[in-house]
């Protein structure tokens, strides 16, 4: 089984700050399945307060109830007009950040299929979800984000990767290129922001038994896939290993 | 001067007039920014972040359309329902507020319904159209309905309808302000690099900056109400360090000099929130500002009183006729000035 990686890693120790993430505000984007959900949970569960984002009010209000100092949202990021007044209510709800997990992704066409058969819409559908929609909710929530670090307070950005941003899989050409991308745009922007105390990492949680994953390989054996509440834990366990101590 | 007609923070084109502590004048493009800060300055900007305040609505008691535009908030608290608001009479930003009509007549007690929001009128403040709102939601709901029935406060000078996009300043954090404190707009990510690198501390204070403008003469002298902010520990403690370096303290805004200058007390700067009470002009004497990045202001309004803490009236009607004649743009996505304090009232004081 492979383990969650952590890239753009920097030194740092690996012991976890017990009650550390009690003091943390969270917001995750695909809050209610797969990962998205698993890292809601873990992170309810362990004291942070959270913000999720989800599309369809249904799920997001099951999903705020059933878990506490949870704030369910209801936004597509891959919709330009919803991300300014999500990252309002991220904000608003929360009263500040220290860590934005984009979780959301979009597998691009269902089933799988080659480039030349992907229908441009497909391919702008996942650059939409994986690319532009955390660059442009990263970007909102960056006066936040370095609120928080001015004073000290953690300020981290996770970007969900996966090995298809490194691999080029056959059949994975729009996710795989957004991705991509996504990885990329990750690392150059920890650089720029590395005197603001401002962090972004990418994170390969590994093949994971989710919805999405069940899109993409309908026949996969689930016993050999990761869960994805073990994937959460292995998230939480590097963002607490990549987070400054608090003074 | 020319107004800023279009929604865009940092236009490549951007020009600032900087008047030195001698009341020299130069005129740049604020792109050069950073070469009249010096090393050991430190510039502090307000991180708030705009509520889209304006909300159309039903008046319950006489079903009119109005126009809600909340206006300020009793404290920085993020359960407050209670939110200070001026009410306008059916229409848009098309109509210049000047020349709105009037409401229906309001009472304490009437009900407003806007889209999702709904909210009782508490009190009636000194003014017709001046009210205390307090809505009937929790705060998940109170950010929903803001989210997606408010806008942001248009200006009847920008034609098109103004995004939340449009005015949050690169650093907008808690969303605390009614209208932008768009001195804030000529910040970029890449002027802050650029001031780290050349040993320039960056600091932010938050402040709940209201309504700039009404339209109505009378409810204008209310402005500006008393506004909430917080200063973190972090920028009390760049102040202190600045102060006894002899080095400037550079606002960014007037919102950043009324809270600072409220915050300060026998030199010492407090920590955490207050209510910004007073008002900064002719009388002011600055303790903690030495210079002030602001934008562009016509004579008469209270952002142009406030540079009269800094300049003497003839350097103010110097740089106003220097802003006129090289054809400054002003309003909220105008060009900059940047002024040092030419006298020190303490000192003069002493």
């Amino acid at each position: 089984m492979k383990t969650g990686i952590l890239e753009t890693r920097t030194a740092s120790d690996d012991t976890s700050h017990d009650g550390f993430l009690g003091q943390l505000r969270i917001a995750i984007t695909g809050g209610t399945s797969g990962l998205g959900l698993a890292l809601v949970r873990e992170f309810s569960a362990r004291g942070a307060r959270v913000a999720f984002l989800a599309r369809h009010a249904e799920p997001v209000a099951k999903v705020e109830r059933e878990n506490k100092s949870t704030h369910g949202i209801v936004a597509d990021v891959s919709d330009k007009d919803a991300i300014y007044p999500a990252a309002l209510q991220i904000v608003g709800e929360l009263g500040g950040l220290e860590v934005l997990i984009n979780n959301a992704s979009d597998l691009g066409p269902v089933p799988l299929a080659l480039l030349a058969d992907t229908n441009c819409e497909d391919l702008e559908k996942a650059i939409a979800t994986n690319i532009l929609g955390p660059f442009r909710l990263t970007k909102a929530l960056l006066g936040a984000l370095s609120a928080s670090a001015r004073e000290g307070r953690a300020a981290l950005v996770v970007n969900i990767s996966s090995d298809a941003a490194v691999t080029p899989y056959p059949k994975w050409g729009a996710y795989g290129a957004s991705k991509a991308a996504l990885r990329h745009l990750t690392e150059i922007w920890n650089q720029e922001l590395s005197l603001e105390g401002i962090r972004l990492l990418s994170f390969d949680p590994g093949d994971m038994d989710t919805p999405m994953h069940a899109l993409a390989v309908p026949n996969a054996d689930r016993t050999a896939l990761k869960t994805a509440d073990a994937a959460a834990r292995e998230l939480i366990t590097a963002i607490e290993t990549a987070l400054p101590r608090p003074a | 001067m020319i107004a800023a007609t279009a929604p865009v923070q940092r236009s490549p084109r951007a020009k600032v007039m900087v008047v030195d502590a001698s009341g020299q004048i130069r005129d740049l493009p604020r792109a050069a920014l950073i070469d009249v800060i010096q090393p050991g300055d430190l510039v502090v900007a307000n991180d708030a972040a705009t509520i889209p305040a304006s909300l159309g609505g039903v008046h319950l008691p006489s079903h009119r359309l109005i126009e809600v535009r909340l206006a300020g908030v009793p404290s920085l608290d993020p359960d407050n329902r209670e939110f200070l608001a001026v009410v306008f009479g059916e229409g848009d930003f098309h109509t210049r507020t000047e020349d709105r009509p009037q409401p229906p007549s309001l009472a304490a007690g009437d009900r407003i319904q806007m889209g999702p929001l709904s909210a009782k009128i508490m009190h009636l403040l000194d003014h017709p159209r001046l009210v205390l709102l307090e809505f009937d939601h929790s705060r998940d709901e109170l950010w929903t309905g803001l989210a997606h029935h408010g806008r942001p406060i248009q200006y009847s000078h920008i034609p098109v309808p103004l995004a939340l996009w449009d005015v949050w300043t690169p650093i907008a954090g808690p969303p605390v302000a009614f209208e932008p404190p768009s001195a804030g707009f000529a910040l970029s990510w890449q002027l802050v690099t650029e001031m780290r690198v050349a040993s320039v501390q960056f600091k932010t204070i938050t402040h709940a900056a209201g309504l700039s403008s009404t339209g109505d003469p009378e409810l204008d002298k209310h402005l500006p109400f008393d506004e909430p902010y917080r200063v973190p520990q972090a920028t009390v403690d760049a102040i202190n360090r600045v102060k006894s370096s002899g080095k400037r303290i550079i606002a960014v805004g007037t919102t950043v000099v009324r809270t600072l200058e409220h915050a300060v007390n026998e030199g010492k700067i407090a920590a955490g929130e207050n209510l910004a009470t007073e008002r900064i002009g002719v009388r002011t004497q600055l303790q903690v500002v030495d210079a002030l990045l602001s934008g562009t202001h016509e004579p008469g309004t209270s952002h142009y009183e406030l540079l009269r803490a800094f300049l003497t009236d003839a350097e103010l009607e110097r740089l106003a006729t220097e802003l006129n004649r090289r054809e400054y743009r002003t309003h909220e996505f105008g060009d900059s000035v940047l002024v040092s304090r030419t006298f020190n009232k303490l000192a003069e004081g002493k």
